[in-house]
């Protein structure tokens, strides 16, 4: 049984990692190994070893393979690893190839019929009789297909040295307290680890080991963390339609504010959500509630983002506050539909036709997703406008550890709404007058007493008195206002972070490229002797302090997740004069981006 | 607040005809969409409403336009074609106490905008809708509509060979509480269900015929004056009588099938043609159907039903409209973000 493992002998030759590796784990969607990955990857962070987990899922609800990858690193690098260091195959259907594509010396722990120890020498194999194994624990046949993940964890746990009490800690949490089903899962862990301690030749090649690194720390992903950062703006209409990877921002939304949003005399709720029938609706009952005076927001990914944009430019044209949260997925069409990418630049920079510019969000980590919702809801209504959260499903599905979100104090911006007292003391109220010389006219809201205020919003030409107009003057003057209110906005978006370290070697990128940036930057420090300088931009506009970093740097490489180059494209468009110092890193193929890519395409670009 | 002389006559909240009036209409003279805005003038002041409660909702077309040539003091919307149903949902959400009333043409709600249409009825949004019924795209010069009749002509030839959709039996069959069809030429009739429906509480779909007077008005068009007036069948009598005008107008008892709306005005239906109960959705149904095949179209308040929830019930929000909340209401407090980060440890 052990004896591939001791023919190998790779393990031995290689010195041990420490809180420093990966474990890819196939299984079959729907099996219930999500619970089972789950359970590893909270172990590793309540053992206070820095973690990240990426769910690589099929578009199904059963059947077709799913992987998942966890990986620890002590220094706090999570983004996702180039290389596998141990894979445990529980799918028949993709053993081959999940053996095939592992680097030499790679540990792999297989079901012993797959007899996967036949298929490469430079490997160690870990056979394990996970079917004799779920038997002898579980005496409901009916759990055998869900339990059987459960065993390896216990047995991966027992090689990597995870504590037991910690893992069981990790099932309640994960079972939410659900009595007997902690009680099966928790005897199919010992189960599991049991038999390595017994059976399984134990290995000094990887070990987490405790440390301290995550204390105080929360595991979220970032569509719940966006949710939160809405319920705490006040969110009060949510429409939407159901699209993966978006849904859960809804979901979770939903359920936060059932919880925390009603009113305790009435039972009823402060916040009103309608999942509408498709993304138009969505749209158009943002703008309807925007327009009379609520906070209001949809979740969708690229699909909807299509067919909301005839919308959106309705939304722009006639001023109108709504937040469009769009988690990204790899497209066009259908795409690859529970994969990532940052395909979604361009649209929702630009989104809708005619001339558009909209003021876009990029979180790029758990508490930027909830800062970003919580701040987008003021920035809407500061400029009478759609406003962009743009994540992906890598930000937005998978979880990561974080620090717990601040409480945002301070009042809500509610912008510049008058009501009747102040029309009262105004003479000639416009609607759409630039009064304050920052192209931001004032509204008023349907309602308001008093027999002023009234107007009427159109998307066809408008003047400054919200007058029906097909004037050359009037529409240019329209337009150029809106453009003038997006300038504006530079002074109140995020600025970039930025880190100067004096070299002209620039890296720009944004949202969840971020791990994988300073993961790349630091190695190529320390394996290359090369220092790069960074700017990790969080919105749009683009503001002075991207101006800045531009003009010093006398290279920049603009990392995306996407072919095209589209934040690349938008940079060549508003800073012609540096389009020799850019050069293009990309990394578009579904999976979430690794500081290897980043690492290899600029290495190549500086031979 | 009155732009008039003192002498012209004020309603109850003391507001002149005048005061509902809107912007000048930049329709075709004769176009049937300017009596339909002649009638909302007319019982929004003799309903006492107050405009500046109104939302007034439109997609795009001509029909869509006319929401500019009334209720000034009223805020518009005109949004994108056919998509207007969504728009006015999320404003009822925001703010519950709106007055909503939303214009539409037969290409907007029957084309473009069916499927927001379904499920505005579906959700029961308290609105008036009306659809200024044509048979033709008006504003993009004469193509036929959904609600063209099957063999109808246009203007330059062309035969429509396709069956109509007829807004009405679609609205009864999704569950519409307040189903009406009228006809432009007959203000009367389209007075007294633009009051009802302003009396009631949930969606009212009414189809109005209204000839577009351009490009649909000729012989051979099953939706012109000529041919409405020869078709028109009103099923019965309407009268209305709001809450607050019941001690002076009595309903003769037993002349009339009477239905009280939650507000407490009623509705009185005299049978002219047939002795129709319009709280009866399968008998009015049938009716429907039979008239469709001999080329008649019934007109009157066609059918109602007072007791459905409306998306302001499903949506358990609170009585206060939401946009009158303020950050104390809306903002959990610290110790609320406190246990969701604690759950999360
Ligand atoms: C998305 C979109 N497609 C097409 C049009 C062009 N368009 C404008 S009005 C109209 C039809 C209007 O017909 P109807 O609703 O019956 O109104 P009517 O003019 O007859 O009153 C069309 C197709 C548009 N404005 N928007
Ligand atoms: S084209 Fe027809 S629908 Fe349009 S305004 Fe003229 S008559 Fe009315
Ligand atoms: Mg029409």
């Amino acid at each position: 049984m052990s004896s591939s493992a001791a023919a190998s002998g790779t393990a031995e030759e290689t010195k041990t990692l420490v809180n420093d590796f990966s474990v890819e784990i196939a299984t079959v969607n729907g099996s219930g190994s999500q619970t089972a990955n789950s359970v590893l990857m909270r172990t590793i962070f309540q053992m206070g070893v820095p973690v990240s987990g990426k769910n690589l899922f099929p578009s199904n609800i059963a059947g077709l393979p799913t992987w998942f990858q966890i990986r620890a690193n002590a220094k706090g690098y999570v983004a996702r690893k180039h290389d596998i260091d141990l894979m445990i195959c529980m799918n028949p259907e993709t053993a081959k190839e999940d053996v095939a594509k592992l680097p030499s010396g790679a540990l792999v722990i297989y079901d012993e019929p797959l007899k996967l120890n036949e298929l490469r020498q430079d490997l160690v194999f870990y056979p394990v009789p996970f079917q004799k194994l779920v038997t002898a624990s579980c005496p409901e046949p009916k759990l055998h297909k869900l339990v059987k993940n459960m065993i390896y964890v216990g047995v991966a746990g027992q090689s990597l040295g995870l504590d037991m009490e910690e893992v069981k800690k990790a099932i309640s949490k994960q079972l939410n307290g659900k009595a007997k089903a902690i009680e099966i899962n928790q005897a199919a862990v010992q189960a599991g680890f049991e038999w390595s301690a017994a059976n399984m030749p134990a290995q000094t090649r990887l070990k987490i080991v405790r440390d301290d690194k995550t204390k105080g720390q929360i595991i979220i992903d970032g569509n719940a963390a966006c949710a939160l950062g809405a319920m705490f703006a006040g969110v009060q209409v949510l429409a939407w339609y159901p699209i993966t990877p978006a849904s859960s921002l809804s979901e979770s939304l939903i359920d936060y504010a059932d919880e925390y949003r009603k009113d305790p005399a009435t039972g009823k709720s402060t916040f009103a959500h309608v999942q509408m029938e498709d993304e138009l609706a969505s749209a158009g009952a943002v703008l309807g509630a925007g327009w009379a005076g609520a906070r209001s927001m949809t979740t969708t990914s690229g699909p909807g983002i299509s067919l909301m944009s005839e919308m959106i430019g309705l939304g722009y044209f006639t001023e109108i506050p709504g937040v469009f949260f769009n988690v990204a997925r790899t497209g066009p069409s259908t795409g690859l539909p529970t994969r990532t990418m940052q395909g979604d630049v361009e649209i929702c920079a630009k989104c809708s036709h005619g001339d558009t510019f909209h003021i876009n969000l990029y979180p790029g980590n758990m508490q930027e997703c909830f800062d970003f919702a919580y701040m987008s809801f003021d920035l809407a209504e500061r400029f009478q406008t759609p406003i962009f959260v743009v994540t992906d499903l890598d930000l937005g599905m998978q979880n990561w550890a974080s620090q717990p979100f601040k409480y945002p104090e301070g009042k809500f911006d509610r912008g510049k709404v008058l009501g009747q007292k102040e029309l009262e003391e105004i003479k000639d109220w416009g609607r759409y007058k630039d009064v304050d010389g920052d192209g931001i006219p004032y509204r008023t809201l349907p309602g308001t007493p008093g027999g002023k205020g009234a107007y009427f919003t159109r998307g066809s030409g408008h003047n400054p008195m919200a007058q029906y107009s097909e004037k050359p003057e009037d529409y240019k003057q329209l337009v150029d206002r809106l453009r003038a209110k997006y300038d504006t906005a530079k002074a109140w978006v995020p600025k970039p972070i930025v880190e100067d370290t004096g070299s002209k070697r620039g890296i720009l990128a944004f949202g969840s490229s971020d791990p994988a940036v300073k993961e790349a930057r630091d190695r190529m420090k320390a394996e290359a002797g090369m220092d790069t300088s960074y700017l990790r931009l969080r919105a749009l506009p683009f503001t002075a302090e991207v101006d800045a970093f531009l003009t010093s740097m006398d290279a920049i490489y603009v990392v995306e997740q996407n072919r095209d180059a589209q934040m690349l494209a938008l940079l060549r468009e508003f800073y012609p004069q540096f389009a020799m110092k850019f050069k293009s890193v990309l990394h578009y193929n579904g999976q979430a981006l690794d500081a290897q890519t980043i690492l290899d395409q600029i290495t190549a670009f500086e031979k | 607040m009155t732009t008039t002389a003192p002498s012209a006559p004020t309603n109850k909240l003391g507001m002149t005809k005048q005061d509902y009036v809107g912007s000048k209409s930049t329709l075709c003279a004769g176009c049937g969409h300017d009596s339909i805005t002649a009638q909302l003038i007319n019982a929004a002041f003799e309903s006492n409403l107050e405009a500046h409660m109104v939302g007034k909702y439109s997609g795009i077309g001509c029909s869509s336009k006319t929401p500019a040539y009334f209720f000034n003091q009223a805020w518009g919307f005109n949004s994108v074609h056919g998509r207007m149903p969504a728009v006015a949902t999320g404003a009822s959400l925001a703010n519950r106490k709106l007055i909503n009333i939303g214009v539409s043409g037969d290409g907007d709600s029957m084309s473009i905008g069916i499927g927001q249409l379904v499920h505005m009825i579906r959700r029961n949004v308290p609105i008036i809708y009306i659809i200024e019924d044509n048979g033709v795209y008006g504003l993009t010069k004469g193509q036929f509509s959904a609600t063209a009749d099957l063999g109808s002509v246009l203007k330059h030839g062309s035969v429509n060979e396709l069956p109509p959709i007829d807004p009405c039996t679609l609205a009864i069959e999704l569950g519409c509480g307040f189903v009406a069809r009228s006809f432009s030429g007959d203000p009367k009739q389209l007075n007294a269900i633009l009051k009802a429906a302003m009396a009631f509480n949930g969606t009212c779909i009414i189809d109005v015929i209204s000839p577009c007077v351009t490009f649909n008005n000729h012989d051979d068009s099953t939706k012109s004056y000529k041919n409405a007036k020869d078709h028109d069948f009103p099923l019965h009598e309407l009268g209305f009588v709001q809450y607050s005008e019941l001690e002076n107008v009595e309903i003769p008892a037993g002349e009339a099938k009477v239905v009280t709306f939650p507000d407490g005005s009623k509705v009185s239906f005299r049978a002219m043609k047939e002795d129709h109960d319009p709280t009866d959705r399968f008998g009015t149904l049938k009716l429907l159907h039979e008239g469709i095949e001999k080329g008649e179209f019934l007109t009157g308040l066609l059918y109602v039903n007072t007791a459905k929830p409306t998306i302001h019930d499903t949506t358990h929000i609170v009585d206060t409209p939401l946009v009158h909340l303020d950050q104390a209401a809306l903002k959990p407090g610290p110790e609320a973000l406190a246990e969701c980060m604690d759950a999360l440890t």
